[in-house]
C-alpha cells in the first residue's frame, strides 16, 4: 500500500518537474493585450458574443473586429473595466446585445402642414394624405422602417414603440450565431 | 531483426489500431476532414504513443511489477496525461498553425483510446522493451496511415455528387465501414 503510494508520488513529482521545466522553455509569447483582456472577461465560454469563447472574443477585441459591449455576462461593470482597459468610450449594451423594440411611426398632425414629403418616401403607401390637407399613419400598414423621418420639414413624425400584448405576441427565435475565428 | 519488421507489418495492416481493433475512433472521425490536419494528428499521435510505449514500458517493468500490477491502467493514464501535455506545448512552439487547426483534439489524445490500448497491449503481450517501442510505433504508423488514407477520401468526397441523405457523416461512416473491410483482407499477410 505505501509502496503504492509512494510510486505515484513519485510518477506525479517527476511529470510535474518536467512539464514545469518544459512550461519554461516552450513559453509562447502570446500577444499581452489579448491576454489582458481575456482576464477581465469572465470566462464563462458562454459564445453569447458570437465567438466561440472568451479567448477567441478577446483575440477579435484586440483585433478590432469585435466591439467590447458583447459580453452580457461581464454586465456594464465588464465594459467599464474593458474601455478603461483599451482607453476607449463606454459604449452601453444595445446594438446587437438588444434589439430595438417594434414600433411604429406617428404623425402630430397640429404640426403637420401637408407637405407630402413622407407620402413618397414611405415604401408600404402607409401614410394617408394629400397635399396642404393633414397626413396620418395607417398603423396596421407601418412596418417602422423609419424612412419617412429624415425628409419630414417640421419633424412631426415620432416612432412610437408597440407594447407586446396578447395579440402580437411570438416566440423568440433562438437566434445564437457562432462565427469561426480561423 | 524480421521479428522486429514482423511486429511494424503486423501492427500497421494486419492488426491495425483502426481498421481492425477499432480503437482511437474519435480523432479518427474528428480530424479527418482535411489532409493537413490529418498527417498533423497522426504525427502527433506518433509521438505520444511511441513515447507513451517505451515510459510505460519501464513503469510496469521497474517501477510496478507484479506487485503493483493493479496500478497499471492508473499509472498509465498518469504518464500518457504528461506526455501529451508536453506535446502540446511543444507544438504551441513550433507550429502555432498545426495547434490552431488540431484545436480541441490535441489534449484528447489523452483520452484516445488507442494510445491507452496500446500499452495495455504491450503488458498483455508480454512484449520486451524494444518490442514495446515497436509495437507503439507500428500502431501509430498504422493509425497514420489510415487517417491519411480516410482524409484524401474525405477531401475527394466533399466535392462527389453524394445523395441528399448520404450526405456528411453517414457518407464517412460508410466509407469507414468499407475501408476496415478492405483492411480484413491483410488478415492473411503473416503466416
Amino acid at each position: 500500500m505505501i509502496s503504492a503510494l509512494w510510486v505515484m508520488i513519485g510518477i506525479a513529482v517527476f511529470l510535474g518537474a518536467v512539464l514545469g521545466f518544459s512550461a519554461i522553455k516552450f513559453k509562447v509569447q502570446g500577444n499581452p493585450l489579448v491576454d489582458k483582456i481575456d482576464a477581465v472577461l469572465p470566462q464563462t465560454q458562454c459564445g453569447q458574443c458570437g465567438f466561440p469563447g472568451c479567448k477567441p472574443y478577446a483575440t477579435a477585441i484586440a483585433a478590432g473586429e469585435a466591439e467590447i459591449n458583447k459580453c452580457p455576462p461581464g454586465g456594464e461593470e465588464g465594459i467599464h473595466k474593458l474601455a478603461d482597459l483599451l482607453g476607449k468610450e463606454f459604449v452601453p449594451f444595445g446594438e446587437g446585445a438588444a434589439p430595438k423594440a417594434k414600433s411604429v411611426a406617428f404623425i402630430d398632425e397640429s404640426t403637420c402642414i401637408g407637405c407630402t414629403l413622407c407620402i413618397q418616401a414611405c415604401p408600404v403607401d402607409a401614410i394617408l394624405g394629400a397635399a396642404k390637407q393633414m397626413h396620418t399613419i395607417i398603423a396596421s400598414e407601418c412596418t417602422g422602417c423609419e424612412l419617412c423621418i429624415p425628409p419630414c420639414p417640421v419633424d412631426c413624425i415620432t416612432m412610437l414603440p408597440i407594447g407586446e400584448d396578447i395579440t402580437n405576441w411570438k416566440w423568440r427565435y433562438p437566434v445564437f450565431a457562432i462565427q469561426e475565428v480561423a | 531483426m524480421t521479428e522486429y519488421l514482423l511486429i511494424i507489418v503486423s501492427t500497421v495492416f494486419v492488426n491495425n489500431i483502426v481498421m481492425v481493433k477499432i480503437l482511437g475512433l474519435c480523432p479518427f472521425m474528428g480530424v479527418s476532414k482535411k489532409l493537413e490536419a490529418a498527417v498533423g494528428m497522426g504525427a502527433a499521435t506518433t509521438f505520444v504513443l511511441t513515447l507513451g510505449s517505451g515510459a510505460s514500458y519501464l513503469i510496469e517493468h521497474y517501477l510496478l511489477g507484479p506487485d503493483l500490477a493493479y496500478l497499471t491502467t492508473l499509472s498509465f493514464i498518469v504518464v500518457i496525461a504528461g506526455i501529451v501535455q508536453f506535446t502540446e506545448m511543444v507544438i504551441q512552439k513550433t507550429s502555432p498553425s498545426l495547434y490552431q487547426i488540431l484545436g480541441i483534439y490535441l489534449p484528447l489524445i489523452t483520452t484516445n483510446c488507442a494510445v491507452l490500448g496500446i500499452p495495455l497491449l504491450n503488458v498483455q503481450a508480454k512484449h520486451d522493451f524494444m518490442e514495446s517501442l515497436l509495437f507503439g510505433f507500428g500502431g501509430a504508423m498504422g493509425f497514420t496511415l489510415v487517417m491519411i488514407l480516410f482524409a484524401g477520401i474525405r477531401e475527394r468526397l466533399d466535392g462527389a455528387d453524394v445523395p441528399g441523405i448520404f450526405k456528411g457523416s453517414a457518407i464517412a461512416m460508410i466509407t469507414a465501414g468499407l475501408m476496415s473491410l478492405a483492411f480484413m483482407g491483410f488478415s492473411g499477410l503473416v503466416k
